[in-house]
């Protein structure tokens, strides 16, 4: 188990002083004109040397990323740094802790990450729920400029703007070209790629848009060393993560631990165990909404990290754990899903516009088992039409939550469905009671 | 996509103006964003006009373009958009914003939804009689380990009970929102377990000094460790010798001196690195060389040969691609070890490359490896 000295957010629960001299205290800000009198080369090694993956849900390598940014701008275009604060996958809430309680590890990363990158400046597009959060980043930001740790002629010898922006409830603004899009003050509609960021990204230059987690855990790294991250977790997952406990747990929460953990471990320590005991664990949605769901059986002793959750054939996602009991009515759960993802759809390629909306009506019918057990193929080749045909991942990942149903829970459906047909000679409007 | 369309033209307000504060902002929001891209700051000012009155007008969405100097149609794509922006009046004292995905489905939202419906009105988006009150069914609010919870407003309510939010909403009604508690309405600490921290119990474990101190001690013993490995004990490491003091037969070392030739011989003697022999040049072997032709090929282009050796080539007799090209195996394996290159020949292919380079010079070297010659 990870031990505390290891975390990288200190204060993730806010008990601890959120000001800068309390970061200061658990060593935020300490010695970074250092780290960056070592030059952007060496940064850039040594994050490519630390193995971190990127904590958004892809799992890209970061310091790959920051790579592929150009070393010089002969046109004269500034580069940026874009931080994803958008965070809005369900079942995820690990950046919210991040802005509202440790937020100066992320002005830090700002500044680290913009240096590495030659950028000029860092937006950091905070969701438009988040209006607290903001208003504590904010805050944050307004201390390190007040003591000349960021802005024009700093201590840190590194020219840096760091400006918060925000959104107004678009899931697809996760999406790093939507982001760029809704930034320039736009619909949050997905770009085609290439040109990719890094050639044309915001108002046209190069731009590396990068998680809140990612860059949060950037200064910490650097400062403790390449191989003390990759010590941590399974090769090729390497180091710590913020995960979330959500659902059907006895003492949901947000908790730092090492990759690679098993599930196992994760509910008992920090979950309190499964609400009802372990025999009562129905399945699990390992990484937010979009990633498949995995029966009990399959990930109880599943190592929790990108390949372990992989060979579930399920994907780690934002680490945001969504346990569901034997009380969960486990179709219901997938079409509320599909409901969000027919909700979030930009509407601009059509099957995603279409499917996520047809998908969604036909999630509903096999919630009360009212159609023909061919439609649940019928529903599952829809899915791969989908899959793949669109701009964005956004297709893929309304499509993915009911692969995994149609894979794991397939006798469920059938058995409401033959229920529903036993039954359909009373099938009459159902009346609801009045109060 | 959700179809999201402007409130009817009776409810519409005529003009729409931002209050002195609200300018303010408006501008601190404007010049985060570089020179003639002003566009960039339309939600803010979006956001702070459905501050000031509660729901985004066509007026105030006219009057964000006009100051952003976009036309109408961008900022009512923006406006129509996203599903944050109230495009319709809402209730003056609380629009609940009941989060209704998976995560908090699975811990009780649709109760809550039941809530207000039979306290605010049965649909939402509808205000309750007085005007006071309305709700809505919104997507992930990304609070989901305090699942279930509401968004009044800018504060969030958490991990609610069914009786909890009608207690809130009452509370709201009354014109007492302010005094309602924020966060999570069970007394846990934010996102940490409700029974108890299961990390990060105290400050001291994550402070800079006490990491320092630890890490201070921790090099200590390192050191301490390599200190102690220099003086090993005397009977560790012991190495393999026949002499007499070591045999541990005798307890005390032998009081008859040994004779300094005695105990040379009695001690192993590092085996010598064994001289690697230098091919003859008389071998029968060896290439043969030729008398130095008037067109001598740049052998540095064969992967593999510097200078220094292309001069030992010459010397060698060697000036051509093609007679490089035509040595036979016992020949490169005399080259190979005249010029002590461990089997670098055969590594790096010279035949296949001397070929190349002899049939059609640096063009075919690119067209069979894909690359220059370096």
């Amino acid at each position: 188990m990870l031990e505390d000295k290891d975390r990288i957010f200190t204060n993730i629960y806010g008990r601890f002083d959120q000001s800068l001299a309390g970061a200061m205290s658990r060593g935020a800000w300490d010695g970074t004109a250092g780290i960056i009198e070592k030059g952007r080369e060496w940064i850039i090694n040594e994050m490519k040397a630390s193995g971190l993956r990127g904590r958004g849900g892809a799992g890209f390598p970061t310091g790959l990323k920051w790579s592929f940014m150009p070393k010089s701008n002969p046109d004269g275009r500034p580069s940026y740094l874009v931080v994803n604060a958008d965070e809005s996958e369900p079942g995820t809430c690990k950046d919210r802790d991040i802005l509202r309680h440790d937020p100066h590890t992320l002005v830090e990363g700002c500044l680290l990450a913009g240096f590495a990158m030659g950028a000029v400046a860092a937006y950091i597009y905070v969701r438009g729920e988040f209006i607290r959060e903001r208003e504590a980043l904010q805050r944050a930001i307004d201390e390190a400029y007040d003591a000349k740790l960021i802005g024009k002629n700093n201590k840190n010898g590194y020219d840096f703007e760091i400006y918060v922006h925000h959104g107004a409830g678009a899931y697809i603004c996760g999406e790093e070209t939507a982001l760029l899009e809704s930034l320039e003050g736009k619909k949050g509609q997905p770009r085609l790629k290439p040109p990719f960021p890094a050639n044309v990204g915001l108002y046209g230059c190069p731009t590396t848009v990068n998680n809140v987690e990612s860059i949060a855990v950037a200064p910490t790294i650097l400062r403790r060393g390449a191989a003390w991250f990759s010590g941590i977790g399974r090769p090729n997952n390497v180091g710590t993560k913020l995960f979330m406990l959500v659902g059907h747990v006895n003492t949901p929460c947000t908790v730092e631990e090492a990759m690679g953990i098993t599930f196992r471990e994760l509910v008992e320590k920090h979950g309190g165990g499964i609400r009802g005991g372990w025999d009562n664990l129905l399945a699990v949605i390992p990484g937010g909404a979009s990633c498949p769901v995995v029966k009990a059986e399959d990930i109880i002793d599943c190592p929790m990290d990108f390949d372990g959750l992989r060979e579930r054939k399920s994907s780690f996602g934002t680490a945001a754990v969504i346990v569901m009991d034997k009380s969960t009515d486990i179709v219901k759960a997938i079409a509320r899903l599909s409901y969000f993802f027919k909700h979030e759809s930009c509407g601009q390629c059509t099957p995603c516009r279409e499917g996520t909306g047809w998908m969604w009506r036909v999630m509903e019918r096999l919630v009360r088992g009212e159609a023909h057990k061919r439609e649940i193929d019928m529903l599952l080749d829809v899915t791969k039409q989908v899959e793949g045909h669109t701009i964005c991942a956004l297709g893929d990942a309304a499509a993915w939550p009911i692969q995994g149903l149609i894979r794991n829970f397939r006798p469920e459906i059938e058995r409401r469905i033959d229920e529903f047909s036993r039954n359909s000679h009373r099938a009459e409007p159902v009346l609801v009671a009045a109060e | 996509m959700s179809v999201r369309r402007l409130a009817e033209a009776s409810v519409q307000p005529a003009s729409f103006a931002f209050n002195k504060a609200m300018t303010a902002q408006a501008k601190t929001w404007i010049k985060k964003y570089p020179k003639g891209r002003e566009q960039s700051a339309v939600i803010p000012l979006l956001m702070l006009a459905q501050e000031q009155d509660g729901w985004v007008t066509k007026a105030a969405i006219e009057h964000v373009a006009d100051m952003l100097d976009m036309p109408y149609i961008r900022a009512l794509e923006v406006a129509t958009f996203y599903t944050q922006f109230q495009l319709k009046p809402v209730g003056t004292r609380a629009h609940v914003q009941v989060c209704g995905t998976t995560p908090c489905m699975l811990r009780g939202s649709e109760e809550l939804m039941d809530v207000c419906r039979s306290k605010i009105h049965h649909d939402q988006f509808h205000t309750n009689e007085a005007g006071t009150l309305s709700w809505e069914e919104v997507e992930c609010l990304g609070a989901c380990v305090n699942a279930p919870m509401v968004m009044i407003f800018k504060d969030t309510y958490e991990d609610l009970t069914p009786e909890r939010l009608a207690e809130i909403i009452d509370q709201f009604d009354a014109g007492k929102g302010d005094k309602v508690k924020t966060g999570p309405q069970t007394g846990r600490v934010f996102a940490a377990p409700l029974t108890g921290f299961t990390s990060l119990k105290e400050e001291k474990g994550v402070l800079k000094t006490t990491r320092d101190k630890e890490a201070k001690a921790a090099s200590k013993a390192a050191k301490a460790a390599v200190v102690e490995a220099v003086v090993p004990p005397s009977n560790a490491a012991k190495p393999k010798t026949d002499a007499i003091e070591t045999s541990p037969a005798v307890n005390t070392p032998s009081k008859v001196k040994a004779a300094p030739a005695a105990e040379k011989a009695a001690s192993v003697a590092a085996p010598k690195a064994a001289a690697v022999a230098k091919p003859s040049l008389e071998d029968k072997n060896r290439p043969a060389g030729i008398a130095k032709p008037a067109a001598v090929d740049d052998l540095k282009l064969i992967s593999g040969v510097g200078p220094k050796i292309e001069g030992t080539l010459h010397e060698l007799g060697i000036f051509t691609f093609g007679q490089v090209a035509s040595w036979k195996k016992a020949e490169r394996e005399w080259v190979d070890g005249y010029l002590n290159f461990k089997g670098r020949i055969e590594r790096d292919d010279w035949v296949k490359q001397a070929k190349a380079l002899a049939k059609g010079g640096v063009a075919e070297y690119i067209r069979v490896f894909g690359k220059k010659p370096v």
